[in-house]
């Protein structure tokens, strides 16, 4: 069985379309973060997370009640599914805790606070307590690692393939990151420790298409010198499309797995994969060979006009004048 | 090679795997997201070393000064790291006098003052004494309370300790006994108990000499569950201090009440002999922790032992665990604490092992679907790739988490990737009229390089991964590129010899891909 054989669609013509289309979505969510801000998780914002599995069915409003006492803003919220009888406590980072003081008592008191309540017995699942120190350095160490794998990534491919090939596939990379973050903001996803190594896994995933493309790229440029660099990534994009749709739809499967049965706490990390297989299948199309296009045109241009510096592109054309 | 001896090693291979991770629950490692236990990262505080270094300097140079009749108008720690020293009058005698000082602080001077400050070298090597004393001194804790496999560690910044306990829930008394300093002092009282601290201050007209300290305690006179807190006016150097300690055990008062005896070392008990001998019918404070727990007069000379009393039962196994184990050389605080309950553990495991095999049927079931026989070759080569990571995670001794699992999933989805680049560039192959074996050469000789890249461009992400994450995150990062390497022999050698196999039994005109 073959899919997608023989297309020839002109992709490249579509790129502005699509660049708008990225911005929109880019745009909007900027502008939900610049208005709301981004939602950070626990291990970036500090604060205590508590995860408590009653035995009788509670309410969001009991839990409150029982919580009264304890100053701050808190956010209670069931857990998974209903069924489990869980719930989610967080408390956001108290002002003691900026010494390191209040870190230590927290989550005991949450947990003090349910044990004499009258809300049944109960279990405690998990708890965070993360302060500010912490949370500053996870900020910092996740930003130094998207930049450096964007980067190490860059490097990597301009020096297998072309440096203009390096910059197309970084800026795809960074489109890929940005549309998997406005993602998760418009569905109202925390910026979590795992969610940043969505991202940078992302980051490695994304580029693995336009490696593949890159190849053939590389490949129809030496079959075909004279053809202009914009018709071969056309048709390179074209004979690799089927594996593209294939290898995204695959993963995309297996992904889902971990979104539907991978529960609570994987289920941030799938959702930020599943978007970012769609975008970087998307962006590698449109975004990653257009501006290796643009890149490469001006380098064409003159190779056609005068010999390349490139090593081979003298010989061959020695030989073919030689045979006519 | 011959197709015989690829089959041997492939199955070489597979049995390797098996026996590196068989029988999973004792080789695998599993992390604390997983298993249940106590994650906690603490600052030390290695101000508090330095203070320590800085008022003991004082205190000699003092004692010197005095020695050698050179009268100054005061010296005192200005800082964690100075000494100031105003009103000198001679300045030759006091130059002469202080030349011990200037081995670990460099000299400043003023008009008639002079400023100490610690050299960066000692600093440096103070700090990372106290983080290192820090460090072994919790982990004698965490052995004596009985942990099994625990972790404790340098961290992320430089005066931080990592410290993980699996299957501990007791988490409050745990941190308790890891924090509490356990410094235990003896010092002589000049004056006291006041009922408040400017009383205290009151009896030296608010002009504390240098060498002595107001520090809290136990009024001992009433009974009662909460004994009100009283001051003690005390020598600030003590007789005694807490690394002169030999033992600590559990014992009882005169009144049967709980309490921790501790012995001396030989030559602590030398000195604190001829120190009690010469103090007889004086008040001696046992200071834990900048608290008097009590002060019993001196009887008589005392050699080697003492008794900490005025502790409940459980204050005192707990004592004896801190104090057997030395006092921590710096105050410490929690930067962050993690605890997954034994029940989520288990939970995690099964949502994570679902989500595996629901990844690995969803692909097989499209696999076999689209590609038919050559789809069966794919979810061999995904099989071995998964037996491979889990033997060299057993092997290794890496550490499986949560996300781990995702590192897993994707480990599937990138199998599967190479498979299907191979396999479409077969069928164009094929496409082109190129025969059954030659389309297969080619199909496999053109991806390769396509595959290295693809696998090396992961594996850069990965390794920053593991770089910046913590445990579960470093568990992803582990999975994903030992995964990614597996795939590389699988994608290219054994979905090849599954192919090779295939043609050698056959003379296949066709090909089922």
């Amino acid at each position: 069985m073959r899919i997608l054989t023989d297309v020839n669609i002109d992709w490249l013509r579509w790129r502005w379309h699509a660049l708008v289309l990225s911005w929109v979505i880019i745009l909007a969510g900027t502008g939900l973060v610049a208005t709301r801000g981004l939602p950070l998780g626990i291990d970036f914002s500090g604060g205590t997370n508590v995860v408590v599995r009653f035995e009788q069915p509670v309410t969001v409003e009991q839990v409150r009640g029982a919580l009264e006492a304890i100053p701050g803003d808190k956010t209670i919220q069931q857990y998974g599914a209903p069924a489990n009888r869980e719930m989610l406590i967080k408390l956001p980072l108290s002002l003691e805790a900026q010494d390191g003081i209040a870190l230590e008592k927290t989550a005991t008191e949450v947990v003090t606070r349910l044990q004499s309540a009258n809300v049944g017995k109960l279990e405690v699942q998990s708890t965070e307590v993360v302060g500010p120190v912490i949370g500053n350095d996870l900020q910092r160490k996740g930003i130094y690692a998207t930049v450096a794998s964007l980067l190490g990534i860059m490097l990597y491919i301009a020096f297998r393939f072309r440096l203009s090939f390096g910059i197309g596939a970084m800026v795809a990379s960074i489109h890929d990151v940005l549309i998997t973050m406005a993602m998760l903001v418009f569905f109202g996803y925390e910026l979590s420790l795992n969610v940043v190594a969505a991202i940078l896994t992302l980051v490695g995933y994304g580029v693995n298409d336009q490696i593949v493309i890159f190849d053939r790229v590389r490949e129809n440029l030496r079959a075909n010198r004279r053809e202009p660099i914009s018709a071969i990534i056309n048709r390179s994009v074209n004979q690799t499309l089927p594996r593209t749709v294939i290898t995204a739809g695959t993963t995309f499967l297996s992904v889902l797995s971990l979104y539907l049965f991978g529960g609570e706490v994987l289920e941030p990390f799938a959702f930020a994969m599943l978007v970012g297989i769609v975008t970087s299948t998307y962006s590698t199309v449109f975004i990653a060979s257009a501006i290796a296009v643009l890149l490469s045109q001006g380098k064409s241009r003159a190779g056609s006009a005068a010999p390349t510096s490139e090593t081979g592109a003298r010989p061959a054309r020695k030989g073919r004048a030689r045979a006519s | 090679m011959s197709v015989r001896t690829k089959l041997l090693i492939i199955l070489g291979v597979i049995g390797l795997s098996i026996w590196g991770f068989y029988p999973p629950d004792q080789k695998i490692n599993l992390g604390l997201d997983l298993k249940g236990g106590v994650h906690l990262v603490l600052r030390v505080h290695t101000d508090d070393a330095l203070r320590l270094e800085t008022e003991l300097t004082a205190e000699r140079l003092r004692a010197a000064l005095t020695a050698a009749a050179v009268t100054v108008g005061n010296v005192a720690a200005a800082s964690p790291t100075e000494i100031r020293v105003e009103g000198v009058q001679n300045d030759q005698a006091y130059r002469a006098a202080a030349t011990d000082i200037e081995t670990n602080f460099s000299r400043s001077s003023g008009a008639g003052s002079y400023t100490y400050t610690m050299k960066p070298n000692i600093v440096n090597q103070l700090r990372e004494e106290a983080v290192n004393q820090a460090l072994q001194t919790i982990e004698r804790r965490v052995n004596e309370l009985g942990v099994a496999e625990p972790i404790v560690a340098r961290h992320g910044g430089a005066d931080q300790i990592l410290v993980q306990l699996p299957g501990v829930t007791e988490v409050d008394r745990a941190k308790e006994i890891i924090r509490s300093t356990a410094l235990l002092e003896l010092k002589l009282v000049e004056q006291g108990p006041f009922p408040t601290k400017e009383a205290a201050a009151q009896a030296y007209t608010n002009n504390l000499p240098p060498d002595l300290e107001v520090i809290p305690g136990r009024d001992e006179g009433q009974g009662g569950s909460t004994p009100a807190t009283v001051f003690y006016v005390v020598k600030k150097v003590a007789a005694v201090a807490g690394r002169d300690l030999r033992s600590a055990q559990q014992s009882l008062d005169e009144f049967n009440q709980s309490a921790v005896q501790f012995t001396l070392k030989q030559d602590a008990a030398v000195r604190f002999g001829t120190f009690t001998q010469a103090s007889i019918g004086r008040r001696l404070a046992i200071v834990l922790d900048d608290r008097v727990m009590s002060a019993p007069t001196i009887q008589a000379r005392i050699a080697d032992s003492g008794q900490i009393t005025g502790i409940t039962r459980e204050e005192m196994q707990d004592l004896v665990i801190t104090l057997k184990s030395g006092a921590l050389p710096a105050s410490l605080t929690y930067l962050e604490e993690r605890t997954v309950g034994p029940s989520l553990g288990a939970d995690s495991i099964r949502a994570g092992v679902t989500a595996a095999i629901g990844g690995l049927l969803l692909v097989l079931v499209f696999m076999l679907f689209y590609y038919r026989l050559a789809g069966l070759n794919a979810i061999t080569s995904i099989v071995v790739n998964l037996l491979l990571l889990l033997g060299a995670l057993g092997y290794f001794g890496a550490t499986m988490t949560l996300p781990g699992f995702a590192g897993f999933i994707l480990t599937i989805g990138i199998g599967v990737d190479s498979n299907v680049l191979i396999f479409e560039r077969i069928k164009e192959e094929l496409a082109a009229g190129k025969g059954v074996r030659a389309a297969v050469n080619a199909g496999f000789d053109r991806v390769w390089w396509t595959i290295v890249d693809t696998h090396i461009a992961s594996l850069i992400a990965a390794m920053f991964l593991f770089n910046f994450g913590t445990g579960p995150i470093r568990g992803f990062a582990t999975t994903l590129a030992i995964g990614l390497a597996a795939n590389v022999f699988t994608a290219i050698f054994v979905s090849r010899t599954m192919f090779e196999i295939f043609l050698t039994r056959r003379r296949a005109a066709a090909l089922s891909i």
